[in-house]
């Protein structure tokens, strides 16, 4: 069981990691890796926001939606939970955590289109994984989009300086870093095999 | 009427070339690099989400009156989340094979940022047709793009064009694994830039009143 735990995890966070191996959350991932500090604020938001919302919508996906034949409903659901959840977050920070709130805020709020946190829903429902193993999966996915924002960050506080062609400046560059980052994973690839 | 047919052509090419979703705009990016593993699988989801930013733009622009703007963004979403799940079941239905590999990516066009910032600058302060035909320009400039990251992916990394072989080798398997996406979307995307340079003058960020949506 544990071992079954810390297989999904390291396959999560390493191997298949989301912006690497499976694209996901590409627009956060250029959009806030230009600067280190705001890339760990929104690497932890994120974590956080994928548990929570892993386990909220396999409870709701699970005990209601299934029992009740709505499958097919599911991403209308996923993402009413995932709005829902963080729409609450922000009154609840806002009321309880003013500073907390300050330095979050501007993410939570970006957080609900996101592709990356609809896909741990998605996947948990498709693998049809129980609960332990979703939240599970929320975490490593989590860790690993922390790790991919935090390489790329540091990288990019130092493209800043850097001499490029002018028609590369910018996103193409960012891109092409990027590339190479994913080769670097490749070679997590035979790691474990699920 | 005389004034308003240029204007249609115009957000056609809008969403094409100077307003090109990949290229220009740089958003909703994952599935561009995702599913661009072949021209085939490229335009299917080109094709999906043609279809739903077409029908979005219209159902937003018929209820722009009805919304209450400040419950707009939920509004949206479910807008976008009906027709993403009707796409979903059809492709579900009808292609099998190519559902297994870009399904997760189907379900998750309900997020694309694309889609939801049309709505949100175009089709909720315009009427139905030009609405129409800007969720449709855009659609085609996205599904152009998927084709030819999908097309330079497949050549380089399979050797054959649509199914089709034409080098009759397999030179480079990178490109249609992960790392290759990235590859050939910043190579494409500094080319637009050089082409836009010399060609263009290089005013890029200059069309419309529409940019930043981010």
């Amino acid at each position: 069981m544990l071992k079954d735990l810390g297989t999904i995890f390291v396959a999560s966070a390493i191997i298949n990691n989301f912006v690497f191996t499976r694209y996901l959350g590409l627009c956060i991932f250029f959009g806030v890796t230009k600067r280190l500090e705001t890339a760990v604020g929104m690497s932890m938001t994120f974590t956080a926001v994928m548990v929570i919302s892993a386990a909220l919508s396999w409870l709701v996906y699970n005990l209601v939606m299934l029992p009740l034949h709505l499958g097919f409903l599911k991403i209308v659901l996923f993402i009413g939970i995932v709005a829902g959840f963080v729409q609450a977050a922000d009154t609840i920070l806002k009321k309880t955590n003013p500073a907390l709130y300050h330095k979050l805020g501007i993410y939570l709020v970006l957080i609900t289109t996101n592709c990356i946190i609809l896909a741990v829903p998605v996947i948990n429902a498709d693998e049809k994984y129980n609960f332990m193993q979703s939240i599970t999966l929320g975490l490593g996915s989590g860790a690993g989009f922390s790790l991919a924002l935090v390489i790329m960050a540091s990288i990019r506080e130092r493209l800043e300086l850097a001499n490029i062609p002018k028609p590369f400046r910018g996103m193409p560059i960012a891109f092409i870093v990027t590339g190479l980052i994913a080769l670097a994973f490749l070679g997590f690839s035979g790691l474990i095999t699920i | 009427m005389d004034e308003k047919k240029p204007n249609l052509l115009k957000l056609i090419k809008n969403g094409i070339f100077s307003e090109n979703p990949v290229f220009k705009l740089a958003l909703s990016l994952c599935p561009a690099v995702a599913v661009t593993t072949s021209v085939k699988n490229g335009f299917l989801m080109g094709v999906a989400v043609l279809f739903v930013m077409t029908m979005v733009n219209i159902t937003v622009s018929i209820f722009r009156g009805v919304i209450n703007p400040k419950v707009r963004i939920p509004a949206y979403i479910l807008i976008i989340a009906t027709y993403v799940s009707m796409t979903d079941m059809v492709m579900a239905a009808y292609s099998r094979t190519a559902y297994k590999e870009m399904g997760l990516y189907i379900q998750l066009i309900v997020v694309f940022a694309i889609i939801i910032s049309r709505a949100e600058l175009f089709a909720s302060k315009n009427k139905v047709v030009p609405s129409a035909v800007d969720g449709f320009g855009m659609g085609l400039g996205f599904l152009g793009a998927l084709v030819l990251v999908g097309a330079v992916r497949e050549l380089i990394g399979k050797g054959t064009l649509a199914g089709v072989h034409i080098l009759g080798a397999n030179p480079l398997l990178i490109m249609v694994l992960p790392t290759g996406g990235f590859f050939v979307i910043g190579l494409l995307m500094g080319l637009f830039n050089w082409i836009e340079d010399k060609y263009f003058g290089g005013t890029s960020g200059g069309g419309g009143g529409s940019h930043g949506g981010h």
